[in-house]
């Protein structure tokens, strides 16, 4: 067999969009089955039980995702509820929720309807990136399909009013955070809230709100269907499930996959990307979960379990399980410096630490490239990731920091020899000088 | 962040489409009646697929319809990358996704296809026809690399596909968007590892089920 997950316990069986997309097609896939049976169950039981499942968030933090729930007031009083769904993937790495959104749509519109039903909003909004036109063309179609079917909408056959709408931003990476996401869903810059007040507090319009990703809520429909052991049954204690991952990078054939979580990270590339390009032993590095978590070197690599907690206990993180190879043919410092001007480019400008931080650590990112700095400065640039970590409003200004802390402390005598051999390209450097005789 | 700006020359009005503005309406509705303002950013995009880019008396335009203050919308306008302040290309314009992700598969050379048959980036080509930008992740990462191009994804590109594209823009055609090395979306190249089992799609899980430990009064077959 290839992998640990088995085909029948793959929750989207159609990712790669080779089945209808449309509702007859998901229907004969299972979805949609049993919904109302769910639903009779009660609020409660639906909270616990994704909870007991051990789902824990999709979008990079890994929060409970049923505990989130819970957050929500347990009474609607003068202010509707809403579920807003993060289809704002712009994670560098991440393309896991664009497959679900363009070919198994109704998982997630399922998925709406039981999440709000528990937490009793009758209006989800889904945000999509602007620039997943096809994407958003597909979920727009799926939602007018499932209207029609009235399975959502008003006296749908669920006995819960609800409605979905998509919705959509234009081109900016901090939308991804859940704040971000609402102030820019209110017609607003995409620049994060203090918190508290959470959304589940005062979330949209300043009404009770919870944000969650798009893996998050589609899978929440079939793990009741199978049932919370089920989906608790993969994966090392604290890490259930299964989980889309996004391999990308130095590998012979990079793919999306849908696989046990903890699944040893050599058996996913070997088998189902055809190993690391040039071989197992030309692999340099890996970024485990998307751009915003510290790479990990080979040697780490060996027997590595691609989940939350032992990716944490690496200084890394699993993140939206975006996994980045990095063959030996890599040019790290240069891979780390494109990063930084990712996140110079996409800092919001609101916070100065991030502002001009994002933009510092670049510009010595670059100079390191091509090793005009001083050794020195290495010591410098650590220095200053951490003044601009933990010093912002939202996480924007850890995930620019991390990269770079991440090259530091694996790769450091790269950047040593870049500016060695700078140095002695140039030949006349003062230091240089002193250091021959 | 980067700077952004509106455009030195500017257009003397704007008028809506009566088909933009019927999906403006259309927008409009899916908010509560007193948050228009949440349809600002579909609606700028509708103007910029009207017009091709967004202007200044478009956001004076769109700020009277929302009942906004110009400056909120001048401010999102300005916010959002998606959004074209000056006039591109008739032909196409392309977006070349160089972060990490797809930079590891070959972005640069996509780029210098693109630096030598367009011209330099943001700017609009000599014929009019076409202009190009580096852009920041567009999360195709796993069919990298790849650019969008006017709305459509083109995946899994070589500097010799790129090019075929962009003679195929410029002579009027519509090239198909997706992945351009024979693979169907984001599968293994060769064919899928995984969802071969036949049981997934011969109808079985559609069947009627029992929802596992359901609470037993509230059970229904």
């Amino acid at each position: 067999m290839v992998g640990i997950l088995e085909d029948k316990d793959r929750i989207f069986t159609n990712l790669y969009g080779f089945h209808d997309w449309g509702l007859e097609g998901a229907k004969k896939r299972g979805a949609w089955n049993g919904t109302k049976d769910i639903l009779s169950c009660g609020r409660d039981w639906i909270i616990t039980n994704v909870k007991n499942s051990g789902l824990r968030g999709r979008g990079g933090a890994g929060f409970s995702t049923g505990m989130k729930w819970s957050f929500m007031p347990k009474e609607v009083k003068d202010r509707p509820h809403y579920l807003v769904v993060n289809a704002d993937e712009s994670e560098p790495g991440t393309c896991k929720d664009r497959e679900i959104m363009r070919h198994d749509p109704h998982l997630l519109i399922e998925g709406c309807l039981i999440a709000s039903f528990s937490m009793q909003a009758h209006a989800c909004y889904i945000y999509l990136r602007g620039e997943y036109i096809q994407e958003r063309e597909r979920l727009e179609a799926a939602v007018k399909q499932a209207y029609e079917a009235k399975l959502i909408g008003k006296n749908n056959i669920h006995g819960w009013d609800f409605d979905v709408y998509v919705h959509h931003g234009a081109g900016a990476y901090i939308c991804g955070e859940e704040t971000a996401l609402l102030e820019s869903l209110e017609g607003k810059k995409g620049q994060p809230r203090l918190k508290p007040p959470f959304p589940a507090g005062a979330g949209l319009y300043g009404c009770p709100t919870t944000v969650n990703n798009v893996e998050s809520i589609a899978v929440v429909g079939t793990i009741l269907r199978r049932g919370a052991a089920w989906f608790a049954g993969f994966g090392a204690p604290n890490n259930a499930g299964t989980k889309l991952f996004c391999i990308s990078g130095h590998v012979e054939r990079p793919c999306n996959v849908e696989e046990a979580m903890s699944i040893p990270f050599r058996q996913l590339v070997e088998d189902h990307c055809g190993g690391i390009r040039g071989g197992w032993g030309n692999l340099k590095a890996v970024i485990p979960g998307g751009s915003s978590v510290p790479m990990i070197p080979a040697e780490q690599c060996e027997n590595l379990a691609m989940d939350f907690d032992t990716l944490r206990n690496l200084k890394s993180g699993l993140g939206t399980a975006a996994v980045i190879v990095m063959d030996k043919s890599t040019d790290l410092v240069r891979a780390i410096a494109r990063l930084s001007y990712f996140y110079k480019h996409e800092s919001c400008g609101q916070c100065t630490p991030c502002r001009e931080g994002t933009g510092w650590m670049w510009r010595v990112m670059e100079r390191m490239v091509k090793g005009d700095a001083d050794p020195s400065e290495i010591d410098t640039l650590l220095e200053v990731t951490t003044q601009v970590e933990g010093h912002t409003i939202c996480a924007l200004g850890d995930a620019a920091a991390w990269p770079i802390q991440g090259l530091i402390r694996h790769f450091r005598h790269e950047i040593e020899d870049r500016i060695a051999q700078y140095r002695s390209s140039k030949g006349n450097f003062a230091g240089h000088s002193v250091a021959a005789e | 962040m980067s700077v952004r700006r509106l455009a030195k020359e500017q257009p003397a009005s704007f008028a809506f489409s009566p088909e933009t503005m019927e999906k403006v309406n259309w927008w409009i509705a899916k908010y509560p009646e007193s948050r228009r303002q949440s349809a600002v950013i579909p609606i700028l995009w509708l103007v910029q697929k009207q017009e091709g880019w967004v202007s200044e008396p478009a956001i004076t335009a769109i700020a009277k319809l929302l009942g906004m203050a110009q400056i909120r919308v001048y401010e999102v306008a300005t916010f959002y990358t998606m959004f074209m302040l000056e006039p591109v290309g008739s032909a196409a314009l392309i977006q070349v996704c160089g972060t990490t992700p797809c930079m590891l598969r070959g972005s640069d050379a996509l780029i210098q296809v693109c630096k030598d048959k367009i011209g330099p980036k943001d700017k609009l080509s000599r014929d009019g026809k076409f202009t190009w930008q580096e852009v920041e992740c567009l999360g195709a990462c796993c069919n990298a690399p790849m650019a969008q191009i006017n709305d459509y994804y083109y995946e899994d590109l070589t500097p010799e596909n790129l090019a075929q594209i962009i003679d195929d823009f410029a002579a009027g055609k519509s090239p198909k968007p997706g992945p351009y090395n024979g693979r169907h979306t984001s599968e293994p190249l060769g064919g899928a590892t995984t969802l071969s089992d036949p049981a997934l799609y011969d109808g079985s899980a559609a069947k009627p089920i029992k929802i596992p430990n359901a609470p037993g009064t509230e059970v229904q077959a």
